[in-house]
């Protein structure tokens, strides 16, 4: 088992320095960093002097290096827009989309497994097919469109909830939060119904064929034989058989929410690292986007692990390896 | 025993009402946030009209585009033609309470030098610059430069001894790895000091207590909350839900919808910003049309020919929802060198377009690539769509490619680029801005950074050199006429339209709309409730 | 005496009594009915939109700029009928919809072969062979893994400018797009071969075949891939859905097709500010068509899974 362990560490390894080598490599090829940093109208000297003095004039292979070597240290450079360390910029930004993604990822499971539970227990009813059809029209329509349309309702037309922004926040330690006010949770919900849609229907229907398949096994016809009660049955053991892999699945989801949230940040102007990328892409802000690749590869790297492992202490079928 | 009560309770109410102890918050919305507070790292509006609010110029220009005294009381040429005087407003503080004095001028006027400051560009002509004593300034140019004050109009002063003791003598060093203070901090001798600052989020900023000019403007406001909406339709969306209670940058399309709204107001000005395309005129063959061996565009009548084809009014009515002004010049009506005859424009020709294509060897046409932002003037992506519309329409087959105008400015500004859309506003209200430029041979004394046709004229580059020391007034404008009358023969570009745009407000709030896009909250005055 | 053994003639029976699961799955669902049958509508509409629309969308020079923005159910300029209204640069909705179509399917279908074509073969191979292959494409789905679709088109768009001069055409934009959403689509394909083809080796027709000494390709080929037709049916007609609505969500990002040939998804990101403006038919018409494709291919993709799962029969 340690071997095991110790493989799919240097494997994570491995897939962070391809990740970083990609972003990197492309990132060079991608504007120009000189008249980003000295504007329109330097001159061909000064541009010149600043390659040299960021070191773009060395072959590429040094440069590389060079960055690896200093990204190792914890240091990114420093953002051609924001003039400022990228580390910071990235840790400040963090909190915002953290918060919008785990409330997303929590109402996706939470409502997910209700309506998967509920469409696999009545699964021809007219209601649990309604809901079956009502939940692709989520998935069969664009991710910005449903947030602006979210916005036209409950904030233009209703006026309940705020159309942008995070309202007012609260630094805890380090970390600003929104949950902890009356605003800050009027402000996440549109957000996460649109950031968190699509989880949730995944998560519904995979909860429904499992339930479905679980249902229609053994052990349940064996328990109605033994006249267990039908609400003990499903909810003892169907639904615990069902969730493990639910739950593997809805925390890899995690990674992709976070990488998502780039459109539903810029539709909210919800201040996390997703509108910060988009914001970086469009104003050709090297650093930054080579540091987001570089942290999403971080991210799914130590989920997947993690999620390796729980499958390990899980699966005991696993552990003979 | 009553009466006293009484008398102290309206004392009480006099003084507050007196005192105007109401607070008053404006929440301001825009496309775009300041990337950093650092008032010479960027030559942008956006930068500028946030830091308008906190710092301040010595000269300023009012909405009807006059120079207007601010930090400095008055100047004028000294004896010396190329040294300007500029007597300085006493009594100003900044906010930390250091009294402002000729030395801070100095200090930021040689930190707006600096090789990282983009604001530099303004102060080409600035050779030296020395306080005379705690109130005079002294400016030396390179040769007499008639119009030096109209550069100082987005220079903004900082306190010198602040900036050293923060480690921020100089804008931010790309190499460095810590950041410059001056990035997320202000200190300033404007009408609001900074509060906080959340990069993309909002800055809050309240009014400055100190403020020299509290006996003249209105100071109404008491407190602005900057808050940068991004996406179009979230903007417009917060004006109408009322999170917002004034916002600029507003789509044209919904112009319409917000002046039905009865609790908003919408006000439309022009703006000091000219839209037209450029054309590679100087290359040997295009890398994005088909025609091999030449440069289609090198010919006068293929330029002409697009010229006619575009149906300006077209694009006014529908594209512009009637808010633009078409015309036929590169200069917005606002700079000197203006002229109303040569900013005519023709009436659609197809006839005559085709005509000029064939005689000029095109008969069938051609195929081109059009290369436009997609963010950063109004409509522009729609623009360039119905212009390929046009153009197809003759025979010339367009192609749009549109993209983010940070990639756009980087191919502009290598000269790497055929035929693109692109804007240009003249924050010195005159047409050497333009010149030096757009017009000016790439790469020569420092001018020509965004001219990507390829235009190069040696008599022309050199009059427009003699522009920045020209002393005789009459003589300057003769250079500049005939300048132009070369750029309008040449037609390397071809002039669209000068923007209109848009301020909507609650309706309390009545700010006229400012050339430059710009606002100054403490000239604006609150109606009744 | 007689030779001849008369059968009585068999009965006609329809699709409910059917041997095949699949077609008494479908006999049983009006929901799949209908929505094969806007299915087969859209398949029509998207062969015959020159011949259904009366003008072409693509062609700027073919359009009416004074004609923008007239309502539904209008005339404009040269007796031209507007059946569901003009957008902001005088297209017929009705034939931008029509020609939009066109390019959808073309973007997801394009897509979707692509991914096929570069999963399947990978999972074949990682799931039969084993060993390094198998670790190396694991890892290599992982590290695609790291970039969602947005991500991957914008390095592409990167790469691409960057290497090609500037000689950009917009017909590169159009490959941009498919070769990103199949560079990360591919990875769902090789998972779901891969794990189907380890459980498929260890069963008896395969142990057969190798013992006849059948070589891989043959096994791999003619005996393991049909068995896995219907997972990556399945797969392929959900990712068909996501692939047009990714495409409009990157063209709202920047990355999509060009304004002078726009997609269904295109055309959406361009009514979206219309919202407000009281233009509705600009957004809404092209809304509820892609709404109506990707809900419909969905419901088939859906439905098809459930009814060719065996564990569900």
């Amino acid at each position: 088992m340690l071997a095991y362990l110790l493989r799919r560490l240097g494997q994570s390894a491995l897939v962070l320095v391809a990740v970083s080598l990609i972003a990197f490599m492309v990132f060079r090829h991608i504007g120009d960093p000189t008249i980003s940093l000295l504007g329109e109208d330097a001159t061909l000297e000064e541009r010149a002097a600043l390659n040299s003095e960021l070191g773009f004039d060395k072959p590429v292979p040094l440069q590389y290096l060079n960055y690896v070597g200093k990204v190792v240290q914890g240091d990114l450079g420093i953002s051609y827009r924001l003039k400022r360390p990228v580390s910071e910029v990235i840790t400040e930004r963090l909190p915002a989309t953290l918060e919008l993604a785990l409330i997303a990822s929590l109402g996706a499971l939470g409502i997910g497994v209700v309506l998967g539970v509920y469409t696999a227990l009545r699964s021809e009813g007219w209601l649990s097919r309604w809901v079956m059809t009502v939940s692709l029209v989520g998935v069969s329509l664009p991710t910005f469109l449903i947030g602006i349309g979210l916005i036209y309702l409950f904030a233009v037309e209703l006026r309940w909830l705020p159309s942008f922004g995070r309202g007012t926040t609260v630094k805890v330690g380090g970390w600003e939060t929104g949950l902890l006010t009356a605003s800050g949770w009027s402000a996440i919900i549109l957000p996460a119904i649109t950031l968190g849609f699509y989880n949730m229907t995944l998560i519904m229907r995979l909860v429904r064929a499992e339930m479905l398949e679980v249902l229609r096994s053994d052990y349940i016809r064996f328990g109605r034989a033994r006249g267990l009660r039908e609400k003990d049955l499903y909810f003892g053991h169907a639904l615990r058989n069902t969730l493990i892999p639910v739950i593997t699945i809805a925390g890899l989801q995690i990674g992709t929410l976070i990488a998502f949230s780039i459109v539903t940040e810029t539709v909210f102007q919800w201040p996390g690292v997703g509108l910060l990328f988009i914001s970086s892409i469009q104003g050709v802000d090297v650093p930054l986007i080579a540091a987001y690749l570089m942290f999403i590869a971080l991210l799914y790297v130590v989920i997947n692990l993690l999620v390796d492992f729980l499958y390990l202490a899980v699966d005991p079928r696993l552990r003979r390896r | 025993m009553l009466l006293k009560l009484l008398f102290t309770s309206l004392l009480s109410a006099g003084l507050l009402t007196v005192s105007g102890a109401q607070a008053e918050t404006v929440r301001w919305a825009r496309a775009s946030d300041p990337t950093t507070l650092d008032p010479h790292s960027f030559n942008t509006g956006t930068n500028f009209v946030l830091s308008h609010q906190m710092y301040e110029t010595l000269v300023t220009r009012d909405a009807k585009g006059k120079l207007v005294p601010t930090l400095a009381t008055s100047w004028k040429l000294t004896a010396d033609p190329t040294v300007w005087e500029f007597k300085l407003r006493p009594g100003v503080k900044f906010h930390d309470g250091a009294a402002f004095t000729a030395k801070d001028v100095v200090f930021s006027l040689q930190r707006a030098k600096g090789p990282t400051a983009q604001v530099k560009s303004l102060l080409a002509s600035m050779v030296e610059v020395k306080a005379v004593d705690d109130l005079t300034v002294h400016v030396k140019t390179n040769g007499p430069n008639l119009i030096f004050p109209d550069n100082l109009t987005n220079l903004f002063i900082m306190n010198e001894a602040w900036a050293r003791s923060k480690g921020a003598e100089t804008t931010q060093d790309p190499a460095s790895s810590t950041e410059n203070f001056a990035t997320r901090n202000a200190n300033g001798t404007g009408p609001y000091q900074l509060v906080s600052r959340e990069q993309d989020a909002r800055t809050v900023m309240k009014a400055n207590p100190q403020y020299w000019g509290k006996g003249q403007a209105p100071l109404q406001i008491t407190e602005l909350i900057y808050l940068p909406i991004k996406s179009p339709a979230t903007r417009v969306a917060a004006l109408l839900s009322g999170e917002v209670d004034f916002a600029q940058d507003i789509p044209a399309q919904d112009v319409a919808r917000l002046k039905q709204d009865q609790r908003l107001r919408i006000n439309e000005g022009p703006e000091n910003r000219s839209i037209f395309l450029g054309l590679n005129v100087g290359g040997k063959e295009l890398k994005t049309s088909s025609v091999k061996g030449k440069n289609p565009l090198a010919d006068a009548r293929v330029r002409e020919a697009i010229h006619l084809a575009i149906d300006r009014d077209a694009i006014k009515r529908s594209v512009m929802r009637g808010l633009s002004i078409p015309s036929g010049m590169i200069a917005p009506s606002f700079v000197n060198g203006y002229n109303k005859a040569m900013a005519a424009y023709p009436k659609v020709d197809v006839a005559k377009a085709k005509k000029l294509l064939a005689e000029a060897g095109y008969p069938d046409g051609f195929d081109l690539t059009l290369h436009t932002s997609n963010d950063r003037y109004v409509n522009d992506e729609a623009i360039s769509t119905a212009i390929a519309g046009f153009l197809g329409r003759v025979g010339i087959k367009t192609s749009v490619v549109a993209r983010p105008i940070a990639q756009q400015s980087v191919a502009i500004n290598n000269a790497d680029i055929d035929f693109y859309l692109y804007g240009w506003g003249v924050p010195t209200y005159d047409s050497a801005y333009i010149f030096d430029f757009l017009v000016h041979t790439r790469g020569k004394d420092g001018r020509g950074p965004t001219n990507a046709t390829g235009f190069s004229n040696a008599a022309v580059d050199n009059d427009i050199v003699a522009l920045a020391s020209e002393a005789d007034k009459a003589k300057r404008d003769q250079t500049i006429a005939r300048i132009w009358d070369v750029v309008q023969k040449e037609r390397f570009y071809i002039p669209l339209h000068d923007q209109v745009i848009h301020f909507a407000s609650i309706k309390r709030i009545d700010v006229p709309v400012h050339p430059d896009n710009a606002v100054l909250f403490k000239d604006v005055k609150l109606g009744a409730k | 005496m007689s030779d001849v053994i008369h059968h009585p003639a068999p009965a006609r029976r329809g699709w409910r009594q059917s041997d095949s699961p699949v077609k008494r799955a479908f006999a049983r669902s009006r929901t799949v009915q209908v929505a094969s049958a806007v299915l087969l509508l859209i398949v029509l509409a998207t062969l015959l939109a020159p011949w259904l629309a009366w003008q072409n969308p693509f062609d700027s020079a073919s359009l009416e700029l004074n004609d923008a923005f007239l309502p539904p159910w209008s005339e404009g300029g040269h007796g031209a009928f507007y059946a569901l209204g003009a957008d902001d640069q005088g297209r017929d909705v009705a034939s931008a919809i029509l020609y939009g179509l066109r390019m959808s399917v073309l973007v997801g279908v394009s897509a979707v072969l692509l991914s096929l074509c570069i999963g399947v073969p990978l999972g074949l191979v990682a799931g039969y062979a084993g060993g390094w292959f198998d670790t190396l494409l694991m890892r290599l789905a992982d590290v695609q893994l790291t970039f969602p679709v947005i991500l991957v088109a914008m390095l592409i768009l990167g790469i691409v400018r960057g290497v090609v001069p500037e000689g950009v055409r917009e017909q590169v934009a159009v490959l941009v797009i498919i070769l990103a959403i199949a560079l990360s689509d591919w990875v769902q394909y090789a998972r779901t071969v891969r794990g189907a083809v380890m459980v498929e080796k260890q069963k008896d027709y395969v142990l057969a075949a190798q013992l006849i000494g059948r070589s891989r390709s043959a096994i791999l080929g003619r005996h393991i891939l049909p068995n896995l037709l219907a997972p990556i049916l399945v797969i392929a007609a959900i990712s068909f859905a996501h692939a047009i609505v990714a495409e409009s969500t990157l063209s709202y990002l920047g990355v999509g097709l060009p304004p002078t040939q726009p997609s269904l998804g295109t055309l959406i990101r361009i009514g979206q500010s219309f919202l407000f403006s009281g233009e509705w038919w600009i957004l809404l018409f092209p809304s509820l068509v892609l709404l109506a494709l990707a809900l419909s291919v969905n419901l088939v993709g859906d439905w098809l899974r459930d009814a060719l799962n065996p564990k569900l029969q």
